[in-house]
């Protein structure tokens, strides 16, 4: 019998750091004093479990869950992807929540004021859970860009938010999906933060497996969390 | 360790994440999984409420932060498979809140003290902090006031700072309206929170 005695440590060489001078916000927010490392407790070692019970029908079609009298307006696509830890191991039954703008590159969040059109069909949040094999799927539309206010002239390359738990608190990941090809990638101060050599996990692969025909463009984004360390125990 | 893949890097939350991941909270028409109200009146222990608000390099109260608790039931029991010992079937020990609804942009969290786990460490919460202009959450405890000889051996406590170690015990005031843990957040300055690499 094995037992999780841990988790690998965050590899910040993949990670942002919490200052990025680039990122306006980022240096009155980031901590500055060096983290005291930590060593796991079963306080983390535990984390949230939601499973399949905690989405509901229409949860992972987003271009269903916020209709209202039709469809949102917008190119359908479908994003699907495995959750995996660092070993390639699936991590399964673990809830994905994710959040976007419309088409138009308009969030519904209040605090949105970007002149660009609500959308009545397209509310933009989400969640769905992994199968078995750690894999999951979401239909959605493609989010737009948008300008914000870091610089002139910025604007945020299209992207889908994630939030994942895992196993443990320790693999909690909020994250970015953003899409291949676009031109603002090497512009957006927030994927620049991320290590050159990282920044490449951030982007979704266009799948023609994944293309349904006459329906939806598929897009593959995979996203790996820490791995567990298992330690055997003597029976 | 050249098998191995390369973990997914973390993006910051950014400004929107309500009507994703605190929908109810603020008005939007989604279920959300999981609010400020982790105990109904049911759940066995000493019903407390833990209030804060997170503060930036300049002292200003953070008003699009996004805070998440994760703890032990009033047993010291985590509900995880991990735990053998199962937890208050009623309660999950998880926690998620904005400061974006509060006119005073604070975070409040109403549950039951969580008991000693049984490990050598004192009762304490694990806070995660989230918001635009944080590209990797931040990690960090909350212990509690009026458990000093408790938090005097607690293992994780010793590897701080001494003059650190304020900065992560939350006061307790006991009020007419029930026990509040006042627990405040500061990303940087003098008063800087202790955050841990976990």
């Amino acid at each position: 019998m094995t037992v999780v005695s841990g988790f690998g440590p965050r590899d910040w060489g993949s990670h942002p750091p919490y200052i990025d001078p680039g990122y306006k916000s980022t240096p009155l927010r980031g901590p500055t004093k060096p983290l005291i490392p930590l060593k796991a407790t079963l306080s983390e070692l535990t984390g949230p479990v939601y499973g399949h019970e905690s989405v509901g029908r229409l949860d992972a079609d987003l271009t269903k869950n916020g209709a209202r009298n039709g469809e949102p307006l917008g190119e359908r696509i479908v994003v699907t992807g495995q959750v995996l830890d660092e070993r390639g191991r699936p991590v399964p039954d673990t809830l994905v929540e994710v959040w976007q703008a419309n088409a138009a590159g308009r969030y519904v969040h209040v605090v949105d004021q970007h002149a660009a059109p609500l959308d009545p069909n397209f509310f933009g949040g989400g969640r769905c859970v992994t199968d078995s094999e750690g894999r999951y799927r979401f239909y959605t539309v493609k989010p737009g860009a948008y300008p914000w206010g870091n610089h002139h002239n910025a604007w945020r390359p299209n992207h889908i938010h994630f939030s994942l738990f895992g196993p443990s608190y320790l693999t909690r990941l909020v994250t970015q999906m953003y899409f291949p090809g676009d031109p603002l990638l090497d512009l957006d101060p927030i994927f620049l933060a991320t290590p050159e050599r990282a920044r490449a996990r951030l982007v979704a692969a266009f799948s023609l497996d994944a293309t349904e025909p006459e329906f939806a463009l598929g897009y593959a984004f995979d996203i790996v969390l820490r791995g567990a360390i298992a330690t055997p125990m003597e029976d | 360790m050249a098998d191995m893949l390369g973990q997914t890097p973390s993006q910051t939350v950014g400004p929107y994440f309500a009507y994703g991941l605190t929908p109810q909270q603020y008005g939007y028409p989604l279920k959300e999984i999981a609010s400020g109200r982790l105990a109904d009146r049911g759940v066995e222990g000493e019903r407390i409420r833990i209030e804060g608000r997170v503060f930036d390099g300049k002292g200003a109260p953070i008003p699009d932060a996004m805070i998440e608790i994760w703890q032990a039931d009033a047993r010291g029991r985590y509900a995880h498979p991990a735990d053998p010992r199962g937890s208050n079937a009623d309660f999950r020990g998880f926690g998620r809140f904005g400061t974006g609804t509060d006119p005073e942009f604070r975070f409040a969290f109403e549950t039951v003290k969580p008991g000693a786990t049984g490990d050598g460490q004192a009762p304490h919460v694990n806070v995660v902090v989230f918001m635009r202009g944080l590209l990797v959450h931040a990690f960090t405890r909350l212990y509690f006031s009026d458990e000093a000889v408790a938090n005097a051996s607690d293992p994780v406590l010793a590897t701080v700072p001494e003059d650190r170690r304020r900065t992560l015990i939350a006061a307790r005031h006991d009020g007419s309206t029930g026990v509040v843990y006042r627990f405040d957040i500061h990303m940087q300055g003098d008063d800087e929170t202790v955050f841990f690499d976990a």
